[in-house]
């Protein structure tokens, strides 16, 4: 069990928490002006890495907050959580990802 | 003479102590700190099993976790029969009894060993290949038979009486394997000041030291130094040591899950405590010491009762006082079989000859032996082996160096040890994700790096020796330097197609069978071990996946790095379920959800269903009538006079804050900005994607408040929609979310009689027609009880649902009943709610939809805000899949003969006899009998189904098409002249 940690609350057990897909995926201000073709670039296409990821997570039984979290998706190594509404950091300023 | 192989004196067992047991119902005596697989040698029992294939007699092996043949049922009493067990591992408690496996009618003469005649008959791959035709007598013949004859041991039967303890812990380091390297890391980390937890799968801490003999640390000798080095530990307040504890998993970020069995050694233990306890070990460090398994050597009939692996049997001398045999040749591979050898020989056993495969054997451990004037023959092997129920003789004979053997001479004994050197027990390292590295000179894999904290010490790490284990703080004295090893199959005089040399005891695999795999094209050895089963039973391989591997590289042609390991996965040992389960069973298994009204429909004799974790009540059934009766009269009664319905599982948000009603007009297809308090909604959310995905009334409370409600299965769901939405899309809009679906309690009451029902209950509230009217809600009191009073309708009645604090749920709807009875209402369940929603063309989602179906399929376009310019899925909405005009509509389907009731999940067709192939136009959704329709009724969703009214289609059955009419969705007063009442 991965031991995540939460912005919010600190360190807590993966039971905790819920997965919520990519992160840094912005609904589109105004849907209506996309084409079908952009709509559903938003609605379906998601990376895949092998590696280094950016991805939501929900403290689901605990603070209920989502937030951000960059993971290796060979290794589940988590090297950062950041609030959700922050930057999207730059992965080679994050120490510990030169390695999985 | 009882015990008549128990020494004079020595081992580490209370002499003082005798414990009297049963094998396979003979009465036996042991003593205390005897294992069974001890005690029975004890008393001169080698033959303790039958094997899984053949049914070949099975003694002792080994003397610890890695025995693969000595596997017992113990039995504790009623639900408390234990399964393959490791003989070597239960500990002797008064009255103990077991029993052997895998034979009928008893141990000595079992029929099954007919297999053993059949072997040439029957190779790896067998089952495969014989049972292919005909292939109907697969399932009738072939599989039954097989199962009946395979499997190991048997169930127990009837539930588990015994309880389960389930623990958290937190350390700096754990140490796993109280061996000298065990102890020697805790006592440094103890040094360090750190919390540490030390367990071992055995008895007593100690491992190695608990049979060691020659040598002295720190001028102490080994058990005086292990007694010392336990004080210090035990008297670390920080340090916790668990004995009897395996460390079976290792999981990512240094989480350790360890089994500690705290009763079963206990003849009469206090019925306080659990049988076993599972930890969940958070570690900053782990340190692995857990020793190395002894090899065996692979030579022609090598799986007699009394061939023991040498180490072994030097254990049970030093440890137990039980000497193994009377006449034993040893068969070396290793010097540490010479030193058994000794140590044997000492003790007054008779050594036939150490009989060494190696060219030379010229250690200080040989060395000694030839001193002691014991023969020892280098450059030789064993060719086979006499004797059913105990070996009696071996043959022996040089090996040229070309491999062939020459002068084969019979030697007689009663009990063969080998060594084929050591395999360091790597499991948990690799479960770690370590990497292991080949070491040719010791015929192994070692570790060699993991991504986790986590580190490798002493023979797991292939660092054999005392010296080695103990690291430089510790002076080691007396403990000869020992090499040697060998893997793979000896070479032998035999026939190739008819020695069997075994490879996997417990899954009698020989080399003979891994020889086949390869010539039958098998290359990975993940797949060979599929083929052959080598590695793949209890004992997930322990003695026999190097022997193997070497086997597959010597007959490919490679070398062993390049075959590669097979994958070691949890379980180390095996665990019992109940340790996994714990306390989540029965009752706590999963959690039940029940109402505030729970009580009472139990006792009006309701009908439940699971409906997600709640019981709701399904129907209410009176003496003499079935369910159809029950609901058919729960219909009848709401639509004549009125009925009350116990709707408190709907899921209920509390939506509140200046941005309450702008985030809802977001979320929802509906437009709620200009909802006036006091009026409700029927909400529907779709996904982004535009489908359908939940449904429920909103009532605004106030301009800031509103009252929303889901699904009953949807409501977690929904709220976390929602939370994600104002969290990550709309952080800037000012709202609330609180789930209140626990405290509110929700009241149907249903029926032309529902307003006078109510009535005399309602305070503050005009519940007039013209006061309240349809989809209207107010807040007053429901028979004293603070409520929230809706005007809504599921049945196509005149309907209200009073909400009400969930602590007033059961008075209140008491108090309505009350008054219900009165009007000849009734209670009704779920069942009756489906068919009166289904007779007015009301949708479930989920039943209604699958997530494929947009509001306008199901006729509801009409909720959708047209001047909204956005909301969750509106875009989606007009994607030319969504707008097609063949897309699946809800209607009405009626049987053409008026009787024939549907099934759900039925297809529908355009013609009676479809050929196969032919693509559906649609699907049944809902099908009941409708006593206001007099027939019965469904729903469906059918390719441009609107447009289909009046048609003809067919539902295909095995029983032949079943012709029906398409007609509207809506089947009860369409006009909805009786919302009014």
């Amino acid at each position: 069990m991965l031991l995540i940690r939460c912005p919010h609350c600190g360190e807590r057990p993966e039971v905790e928490f819920r997965h919520g897909g990519e992160a840094h995926v912005a609904r589109p201000e105004d849907p209506s002006s996309l084409d079908d073709a952009a709509w559903a670039e938003f609605l379906y296409m998601r990376a895949n890495p092998k590696g280094w990821h950016f991805e939501r997570w929900r403290h689901e039984h605990g603070c209920g907050r989502f937030f951000n979290a960059v993971r290796h998706t060979v290794s589940d190594r988590i090297v950062l959580t950041y609030r959700s509404g922050e930057k999207r950091p730059d992965l080679a300023a994050i120490p510990g990802t030169e390695r999985p | 003479m009882s015990e008549a192989f128990r020494t004079a004196s020595g081992g580490r067992i209370d002499r003082a102590r005798p414990l009297s047991f049963r094998f396979d119902g003979r009465r036996m005596t042991g003593r205390a700190g005897d294992t069974l697989a001890s005690a029975l040698l004890a008393n001169g029992v080698h033959l303790v099993g039958r094997s899984f294939k053949y049914h070949r007699p099975r003694g002792i092996l080994a003397a610890g976790a890695e025995e693969p043949n000595a596997l017992v049922g113990v039995d504790r009493g009623p639900g408390r029969y234990a399964p393959n067990l490791r003989a070597t591992q239960v500990e002797l408690h008064e009255g103990l009894s077991a029993e052997s496996q895998n034979r009928f009618p008893s141990l000595r003469l079992d029929v099954a060993a007919l297999a053993d005649l059949a072997a040439p008959l029957i190779p790896a791959g067998f089952y495969y290949k014989t049972f292919m035709w005909p292939a109907s007598w697969w399932a009738k013949l072939y599989e039954p038979r097989i199962r009946a004859a395979a499997g190991l041991g048997r169930a127990p039967s009837g539930s588990d009486p015994d309880r389960y303890a389930q623990r958290h812990a937190h350390c700096e380091t754990l140490v796993v394997g109280a061996g000298p390297a065990g102890i020697a890391a805790a006592l440094d980390a103890a040094a360090r000041g750190g919390r540490v937890i030390l367990c071992d799968e055995q008895a007593e801490p100690g491992g190695s030291l608990l049979a060691e003999t020659r040598a002295t640390i720190d001028g102490r000798r080994a058990a005086d130094w292990l007694a010392w080095a336990l004080g210090e530990l035990a008297a670390n307040p920080r340090v916790t040591i668990l004995p009897r504890t395996t460390a079976f998993g290792y999981f990512a970020q240094n989480f350790v899950a360890l089994a500690e069995r705290v009763t079963d050694h206990l003849a009469a233990p206090d019925p306080n405590l659990p049988r076993e306890r599972l930890w969940q070990v958070r570690a900053r460090e782990v340190v692995l010491a857990t020793g190395a398994i002894e090899r065996p050597l692979v030579f022609p009939e090598n799986d007699r009762p009394g061939i023991m692996l040498a180490d072994a049997a030097r254990t049970y001398l030093a440890r137990y006082g039980v000497k193994p045999g009377c006449r034993a040749l040893v068969f070396a591979a290793h010097d540490d079989a010479h030193g058994a050898a000794l140590e044997l020989a000492a003790a007054g056993m008779e050594i036939a000859m150490v009989v060494d495969l190696r060219a030379t054997a010229d250690g200080e451990l040989p060395r000694r032996v030839r001193e002691a004037g014991i023969a020892v023959r280098t450059g030789a092997t064993v060719t086979g082996t006499r004797g059913r129920l105990r070996v009696h003789e071996a043959h022996v004979g040089s090996v040229d160096a070309d491999g062939s053997v020459r002068g084969v001479e019979p030697v007689s004994c009663d009990t063969l040890l080998m060594s084929g050197g050591w395999t360091p027990s790597v499991h948990l390292h690799s479960q770690s994700r370590g990497r292991l590295a080949w070491r040719e000179e010791i015929q192994a894999f070692v570790p060699d790096g993991t991504p986790q904290a986590c580190r490798s010490v002493g023979a797991c790490a292939g660092a054999f020796g005392l010296q080695a284990a103990l690291g430089l703080r510790h002076r080691v004295e007396g403990d000869p330097a020992r090499g040697g090893g060998f893997a793979g199959a000896v070479p032998h005089d035999r026939s190739p197609g008819r020695a069997r040399a075994f490879v996997d005891f417990q899954n009698d695999v020989t080399a003979k069978d891994l020889g086949l795999a390869l010539r039958e094209g098998f290359r990975s050895i993940e797949h060979v071990k599929r083929y052959t089963t080598n590695g793949m039973a209890t004992d997930q391989g322990k003695t026999s996946n190097i022997n193997a591997l070497a086997i597959v590289a010597a007959a490919s042609g490679r070398k062993v790095p390049e075959v590669g390991l097979t994958t070691f996965r949890q379980p180390y040992t095996p665990v019992t379920f109940g340790t996994l389960a714990g306390m989540s069973r029965g009752q706590l298994f999963d959690p039940v959800r029940t109402t505030p009204i729970h009580g009472w429909a139990e006792a009006a004799g309701a009908v439940f269903e699971d409906v997600g974790q709640w019981k709701r009540a399904h129907h209410f059934p009176r003496p003499g009538e079935d369910m159809h009766a029950a609901v058919a009269r729960e219909c009848r009664a709401v639509r004549a006079s009125a009925g009350i319905f116990d709707a408190s599982t709907l899921g209920k948000i509390e939506v509140v804050g200046r941005d309450a009603a702008e985030f809802l007009e977001r979320i929802y297809v509906n437009a709620f900005r200009r909802l006036e308090p006091g009026r409700c909604r029927y909400g529907i959310l779709l996904n982004e994607a535009g489908f359908v995905i939940d449904d429920g009334v909103i009532g605004r409370m106030a301009a800031d408040a509103f009252h929303v409600t889901t699904t009953t299965g949807g409501a977690a769901r929904v709220l976390a929609m929602m939370e994600d939405y104002l969290q990550t899309e709309w952080p800037g809009l000012e709202a609330w979310l609180t789930s209140t679906t626990e405290q509110w309690a929700t009241i149907a009451v249903q029926g032309p009689r529902a307003r006078a029902i109510l009535a005399p209950l309602v305070e503050g509230i005009d519940v007039s027609r013209e006061a309240f009217p349809h989809m209207a809600v107010r807040e007053g009191r429901v028979a004293g009880a603070r409520a929230r009073l809706f005007r809504v309708s599921f049945t196509g009645e005149l309907g209200f649902e009073v909400n009400v604090p969930a602590s007033e749920g059961r008075a209140t709807w008491e108090a309505i009943w009350e008054q219900a009875r009165r009007h000849d209402a009734v209670a009704y369940g779920t069942e009756a709610m489906h068919v009166l929603r289904a007779e007015k063309g009301y949708i479930i989602v989920g039943q209604e939809t699958d997530g494929t179906v947009v509001p306008d399929d199901l006729g509801l376009g009409w909720a959708i805000g047209k001047a909204k310019r956005d909301f969750v899925g509106r875009r989606s909405l007009s994607r030319p899949d969504i707008v097609a005009p063949d897309r699946r509509q809800l209607v009405g389907l009626l049987t053409r003969d008026g009787r024939t009731l549907l099934e759900e999940g039925a297809q529908v067709v355009a013609m009676p006899d479809p050929p196969p192939g032919t693509a559906a136009l649609g699907h049944v959704t809902s099908s009941y009998r409708s006593e206001a329709a007099g027939r019965p009724i469904a729903l469906a969703l059918v390719a441009g189904g609107r447009a289909r009214k009046g048609e003809v289609l067919h539902v295909p059955m095995p029983g032949g098409a079943i012709a029906v009419e398409v007609v509207d969705p809506v089947f009860h007063d369409p006009k909805g002249s009786r919302l009014d009442g």
